[in-house]
């Protein structure tokens, strides 16, 4: 009997599975004031890490063109919803060479839908 | 107050609602029972002695660690502490109930052996440089003056074995405790490695 992997296992959610190098919208939580607000995140998926509850993915944005990379928990409450919008095909698992890249050479290729 | 006796099974982390992270030492501890009152009357002091972690195979104690059970009726532990609690008679069971969320407590258990450290690793001493021709890099300096007292002091803090004690870590807050499975999620480290006996405490 293992606990520690019995308490890790409650604490996780649903989460669309998705990979590094897709482009995904992170829904956070925002508390302003006494008010509760959705703030969407939107950028390539450039790391994922860790295991069990300890997983966290890096997404990268260019925000009025300034790169912007944010860590989230995987399974973190805050994040109220995670969309996969676009699927992209790359060879790495991390894509730290996207922060040398800009315009045209930072684009990632769509994946291939596989027929079914 | 109150104690009781649990093994540690390691640590992990879990969320808060508002999505903080909490690190937290998981610790299983199994109902123990009171093997023996003590009162002021017959022992100056009142205790109650407490047994944890049941024994399967009675020929695993020998016949005076038996014996302690045999007279108090009850069945074989492998460890017994004792706790300034009251109004509890012998073969009562204390839980892992008797803690509650937000609890403050005390958690001592043996630390991990280090082996016979240096200064630098058992005491914090600071050493030399590292480079620049220096050859004096880890070694403790002088450990005192000269004619007098020509002798070294007493408690002077030199190389030597460091952890394998008793450690104890005070006012870690209980995160959550699970009856079911007999689990306290304590925030924070406690001393000693995975599997290891710890003892919690708390002030009433």
């Amino acid at each position: 009997m293992d606990f520690i992997s019995v308490i890790e296992e409650g604490y996780k959610k649903e989460v669309p599975p998705f990979n590094v190098g897709d482009t995904v919208r992170v829904y956070t939580k925002v508390i302003e004031g006494d008010k509760e607000r959705l703030q969407p995140f939107e950028g390539v998926v450039i790391a994922k890490r860790g295991g069990g509850t300890r997983a966290t993915f890096m997404v990268r944005k260019i925000s009025f063109g300034v790169g912007v990379e944010r860590i989230f928990p995987l399974y973190s409450p805050s994040i109220d919803r995670i969309e996969v919008v676009r699927r992209g095909s790359v060879r790495r698992a991390k894509l730290y060479y996207l922060r040398h890249k800009k315009g045209k050479a930072a684009k990632i290729k769509e994946k291939e839908r596989t027929s079914r | 107050m109150t104690g009781i006796v649990g093994k540690k099974l390691g640590m992990t982390q879990i969320y808060k609602e508002d999505g903080t992270v909490v690190p937290v030492t998981v610790i299983e501890a199994q109902p123990g029972c009171v093997v023996q009152v003590k009162t002021p009357e017959k022992d100056g002091y009142e205790a109650v002695k407490v047994g944890f972690f049941e024994v399967r195979k009675e020929k695993r104690l020998n016949k005076p660690e038996l014996g302690v059970f045999k007279k108090a009726g009850v069945k074989p532990y492998r460890v017994l502490k004792e706790f300034p609690m009251e109004g509890l008679n012998v073969g009562d069971l204390i839980t892992v109930e008797r803690f509650s969320k937000g609890d403050k407590v005390s958690v001592s258990g043996i630390s991990k052996g280090k082996g016979f450290q240096g200064v630098m690793k058992r005491h914090g001493f600071k050493g030399g440089p590292g480079s620049h021709g220096s050859m004096f890099n880890r070694a403790p300096g002088s450990i005192g003056a000269s004619s007098f007292p020509s002798r070294v002091w007493k408690n002077q803090r030199m190389p030597g074995h460091m952890g394998s004690e008793k450690v104890t870590v005070k006012n870690l807050e209980i995160v959550d405790v699970r009856v079911d499975q007999n689990l306290l999620l304590i925030k924070g480290a406690v001393p000693g490695a995975r599997n290891s006996i710890v003892e919690i405490r708390k002030e009433d």
